[in-house]
């Protein structure tokens, strides 16, 4: 059986140059946008889902377990941390804080749930998991129900920094992300992540050579959902509000999508795909259901003939790793 | 208390449902190894063939129910031979993800043309009132639903674990090889179990037409409780899919009873219980 990701042989050995000059030229690109006119709020919104999608990544990619419920750290994160703007007023350091720290002790109590069954069982319980916590937000009073928490305060950062000002803030979620980008970047080439590696390619040989796959896959689980939380207190600054789409199931197929088709397993794959999909939205946006059947659509496209992904495609055709 | 014979009537209806649609999934699984996430949207388009075959082209609701499934049994058939097929040796969970982008065009196709709002569609005639049983008012079509139910599941389980037919998809499920060693054309095997999957959940979508509206969303949510009565019963055994169906749907019936604000959650809370203590699930083995 092939594992999920084609991408995973490195093939002619991995170059770390390679990514260094690509994360390079991503970085420039990205910090010249506000001087090219290109509407700022869209870039803020599609580096948010970069964010997510790479933290949902570090899981698919590097472990091999395939979350169907990642938008449940997304959503947990973004209610509190507008909760925490709004009603409890705090400072926004604190309050993106606040959101991390709320993905990531419910990261810890799904992980141990959900890392008890592999492969497509792990899929369906983090599914189910995260339409459980879709149910309590859509009853508990504290998230507005089908309101969502709207008008949130986006406040001096450090007591400085006016995020109400759009260059302000884009900068803002730029180095959060770039930041975010580097410790998963960081974390797939540390030992760590060669142990998750092993796992992905057997799980049975790293048990043998004495690794506890559990404690290794919770831990990835769990800094996963972290990121994915800090990619949705994140989001809160730019939408300006926090809503149950963010829990929904078809959230958590939208990261599954664009890391796909980003190219699973690849580390800048998700950004490209976090980036056309986001896109392919917002020109859609009139057109009703049919943003939905064409987002199936790529998905069967990928899954048939394209299951590399752009990036993964690029790097193949080039004999690299990116 | 007739509040309570009425809860118990819903879950058990609602546990029909289960138990079709997990049955299905199981069936599937074995011989394809996908787990089939259109399976809500065929649900679904079983439900709109007997709407339009209603009221398009005037074939009643007892014509509806056989011709539904093998309608959508077709499509399903169809699915298999263009795409799914392509599939085999690849990881499981590209066949997650390709049936979950069917879904999402399935669905997103009829929300375009039907909105998100209910079509009514009438209860036959024969199966319309209600029966005082002394303790509750039972109404006919409900109990048809579950009894007819119960029996296709019973038939199912008859067909895959008592017949030859069934024998043959049982040894194809642990060693397609050897079973086309002996002859036996497996592929076309695998194609119409696909098909049987898809058939019974267009029945339960045919099933439910009259007492849940039709709606393009109505198998995008069911679909997911399923997913959870799946990891909850395990997909060894027929039988156990049938039992944890039915039984998941009875208790979530009383919730709505007894404490009706956990009624839609109950059966995920029970999933997480069911892998705290037994991971592989009621009647799995370890996958």
């Amino acid at each position: 059986m092939t594992t999920i990701t084609e991408n995973s042989v490195p093939v002619s050995g991995r170059s770390t140059s390679d990514e260094m000059v690509a994360f390079a030229i991503m970085a420039l690109l990205l910090a010249s946008i506000p001087f090219t006119g290109i509407y700022p709020y869209f870039v803020m919104q599609a580096l948010c889902f970069a964010l997510f999608a790479c933290a949902f990544n570090l899981l698919i990619g590097y472990s091999g377990l395939l979350s169907f419920g990642h938008a449940m750290f997304l959503g947990t994160a973004g209610y509190a941390t507008a909760h925490a703007l709004k009603v409890w007023g705090v400072s926004p350091e604190l309050g993106i804080i606040i959101g991390v720290v709320a993905a990531a002790a419910l990261s810890v109590v799904t992980g141990l749930i959900a890392i008890r069954r592999q492969g497509i069982y792990f899929a369906m319980i983090t599914l189910a998991l995260s339409q459980l916590l879709y149910f309590i937000y859509l009853q508990t009073p504290f998230t507005h129900g089908e309101d969502g928490i709207q008008g949130i305060p986006q406040g001096m950062l450090f007591g400085v920094l006016d995020l109400s000002n759009s260059t302000v803030l884009y900068y803002f979620i730029l180095t959060v992300f770039l930041l975010g980008f580097l410790l998963i970047y960081r974390a797939i080439n540390s030992p760590f992540g060669e142990v998750l590696k092993s796992i992905r390619e057997n799980e049975q040989r790293a048990i043998s050579l004495g690794y506890k796959t559990d404690q290794y896959k919770l831990l990835a689980f769990i800094l996963s959902g972290t990121l994915a939380g800090l990619a949705g207190a994140l989001k809160v600054f730019v939408a300006q509000n926090a809503s149950l789409t963010d829990v929904h199931w078809t959230m958590s197929g939208e990261v599954v999508l664009m890391t796909l088709v980003g190219g699973l397993g690849t580390v800048f794959g998700p950004v490209i795909g976090a980036f056309v999909i986001i896109a392919m939205q917002q020109y859609l946006a009139g057109f009703g259901q049919w943003v939905t059947v064409i987002q199936g659509v790529i998905f069967v496209i990928c899954v048939l003939t394209f299951r590399r992904g752009v990036i993964g495609e690029i790097a193949h055709y080039f004999k690299r790793s990116l | 208390m007739a509040a309570l014979y009425a809860q118990l009537l819903v879950g058990l209806i609602n546990g029909s449902f289960y138990a079709l649609l997990s049955l299905g999934l199981a069936v599937i699984f074995g011989m394809l190894n996908i787990i089939n996430f259109a399976h809500g949207a065929l649900y679904m388009m079983g439900a709109f063939a007997a709407y339009f075959l209603l009221y398009y082209l005037g074939v009643n609701y007892w014509y509806a129910l056989i011709m539904a499934p093998v309608i959508v049994g077709g499509i399903g058939i169809l699915l298999e031979r263009t795409m799914l097929q392509w599939l085999t040796g690849l990881d499981h969970l590209y066949g997650l993800l390709l049936t979950f982008g069917l879904a999402l065009v399935i669905q997103g196709l009829f929300q375009n043309y039907f909105g998100s709002s209910g079509l009514p569609y009438a209860i036959p005639s024969i199966l319309q009132g209600t029966v005082d049983l002394g303790f509750m008012y039972l109404p006919i079509y409900r109990a048809w639903v579950v009894v007819f139910s119960l029996i296709v599941c019973l038939l199912t389980w008859y067909l895959i674990e008592r017949t030859r037919l069934g024998a043959n998809l049982r040894a194809a499920t642990e060693n397609p090889t050897l079973v086309r060693a002996f002859g036996i054309n497996v592929p076309r095997m695998i194609t119409l179990t696909y098909g049987l999957g898809v058939g019974l959940a267009a029945l339960a979508g045919v099933l439910s037409a009259p007492i849940n509206q039709v709606r393009p969303l109505m198998g995008a949510d069911l679909i997911i409780v399923v997913f959870a009565v799946v990891v909850i019963g395990g997909m060894g055994s027929i039988m156990g899919s049938i039992v944890t169906g039915f039984t998941l749907g009875v208790i979530e019936g009383l919730t709505k009873y007894f404490y009706p604000e956990a009624s839609n959650t109950v059966v995920f809370v029970l999933m997480v219980l069911v892998l705290l203590v037994k991971p592989t699930g009621l009647t799995g083995k370890a996958a």
